[in-house]
């Protein structure tokens, strides 16, 4: 501890850190809605893909594009300062877990897409021709073959979105990115408080990362390569 | 052999796009025979099977088995595959299941029976084509061989009337050609009716009880395996088959 206080103010840490859990609480249930609801969308989305449903098809292909090549910030403007100017009147919270979601959910949808299309045509003849109903060769047969393909991108996209949450701070919701820059803004502790914001994103990424990780290897071991 | 007949196809035409695919087949295959498919490539030969189980529609003519009419995507359709069991010439084995799963997935599954009966009729089945050490192995741990075996396995445990084989062997290495011939030998032994397609001209010749030569999407002949490989009556089955003999080149 001595040594650390020759460069950093422990005491200013000390002080702050319950702020930061408190934060992270905020940039946990943000992540988690929006990750939870963005696997829904991409797995809708995808699905809609993959059977090739008209109508339905064009408008998943132009929210993908809208969602993919337009930052998360606009996005989140355009739902905190732009929807409440034709009477839609969300709080914080829901813009950035729809923000989250809206943004979220392309990712998921491609990570699903790809998986799906890796599963070759004959899977599903040779189902069809066993006698199982189209759906229930889609969950029996084509899903699970799909899901273990996606996943490493699916885990991917988890980490990519806890991190994209620290842009939320932009509409004053006080997650961990907000109460960095607050300390900052007031105390001038610059060293200490973006510590503590690298350490907090690290203690939240690390574990996920690591059983990504370990999830996927296990997949890769049961990797049913042809 | 019983004369009842189990399979007519009467005046089927399939197209893709502009393309007449299949222009008006016609023939039937009575119970426990087996009736070969051959002609050149692009005839047509996997389009018929792939009609007759309704993975393709047919765009005129009709297919009845047992005399009740098979229409792909009709409301019978799934009752009517589990009549037809089809191995197809890519292995197709479910690559995440293990050999006992992928050959009761569908018996318990579609046919709602228990996993303690589908189980055991699989491991008997296994036994009969010489697979059951194979039983809790994963698809990618079988040889090409081997996966077909399962796999016609895995159509035989459903109980179909009628196999159908679309060019089972033709992605096989030489060496396990035979062992797969071998168990449809046996099930033609037995009295399956089976609609085989192939390009094994001896095989052909051993299990066909009748021939149907197609080429460009029509009946060329119809015959018995004796007069269609020693005499065919059309110039292009003649040629089809000549294909297949070699002569010695001289120096
Ligand atoms: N899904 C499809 N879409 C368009 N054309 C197709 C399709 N399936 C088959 N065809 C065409 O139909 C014709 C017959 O094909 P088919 O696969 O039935 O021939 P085949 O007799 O089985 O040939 P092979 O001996 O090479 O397997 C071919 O010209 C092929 O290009
Ligand atoms: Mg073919």
């Amino acid at each position: 501890m001595e040594f650390l206080a020759q460069w950093l103010d422990v005491d200013f840490m000390a002080r702050f850190a319950p702020m930061y859990v408190k934060a992270a609480g905020v940039t946990i249930t943000i992540a988690f809605w929006g990750i939870l609801f963005s696997l829904i969308v991409g797995f809708l989305c995808a699905t809609v893909q993959y059977y090739r449903i008209p109508i339905l098809k064009q408008m998943v292909s132009v929210y993908i594009e809208l969602s993919r090549n337009t930052p998360l910030l606009v996005q989140l403007f355009f739902l905190y300062f732009g929807l409440p100017k034709v009477g839609i009147v969300w709080s914080a919270e829901v813009c950035a877990i729809v923000g989250l979601t809206f943004l979220g959910g392309s990712y998921m949808a491609e990570a699903f897409r790809s998986g799906l299309e890796s599963v070759e045509k004959i899977q599903m003849e040779s189902a069809i021709s066993l006698g199982f109903s189209p759906w229930q060769a889609m969950r029996e047969i084509i899903f699970p073959q799909a899901l273990a393909v996606s996943i490493p991108a699916l885990c991917a996209n988890v980490i990519f979105l806890i991190k994209e949450t620290s842009v939320v701070s932009g509409i004053a919701l006080a997650d961990l990115m907000y109460v960095a820059k607050d300390l900052i803004g007031i105390y001038y502790q610059t060293d200490e408080a973006l510590l503590m914001l690298v350490l907090a994103y690290l203690v939240l990424l690390l574990p996920i990362s690591i059983l990504a990780t370990l999830l996927e290897r296990r997949l890769r071991y049961a990797g049913f390569g042809h | 052999m019983e004369e009842t007949v189990q399979l007519q196809v009467q005046g089927l035409i399939k197209r893709f796009g502009n393309e007449t695919v299949l222009n008006g087949i016609s023939f039937s295959v009575h119970k426990g025979e087996v009736m070969v498919v051959l002609g050149p490539s692009g005839c047509g030969k996997s389009t018929l099977l792939r009609c007759i189980n309704g993975l393709e529609a047919a765009d005129g003519g009709r297919i009845l088995l047992d005399g009740e009419p098979i229409i792909s995507g009709g409301k019978n359709m799934i009752r009517m595959r589990q009549k037809i069991g089809m191995v197809f010439q890519s292995y197709d084995l479910f690559p995440h299941k293990n050999i006992l799963e992928n050959i009761t997935l569908a018996p318990m599954k579609v046919q709602k029976r228990s996993k303690q009966e589908a189980r055991e009729e699989a491991e008997q089945l296994l036994n009969r084509v010489g697979l059951w050490e194979k039983r809790n192995a994963f698809p990618r741990q079988l040889s090409g061989g081997q996966k077909q075996r399962v796999a016609i396995v895995r159509a035989l445990c459903m109980h179909p009337e009628v196999m159908l084989f679309d060019e089972v062997t033709a992605a096989l290495d030489p060496e396990m050609v035979r062992e797969v011939l071998d168990v449809m030998l046996e099930l033609a032994s037995q009295g399956m009716t089976m609609i085989i397609v192939t390009h094994e001209m001896q095989f052909a010749r051993a299990i066909a009880d009748r021939v149907l030569f197609l080429d460009r999407g029509t009946v060329m002949e119809e015959s018995t395996p004796e007069k269609f490989f020693s005499a065919p009556q059309t110039k292009r089955a003649q040629e089809f088959l000549n294909t297949f003999t070699f002569e010695k080149p001289n120096h």
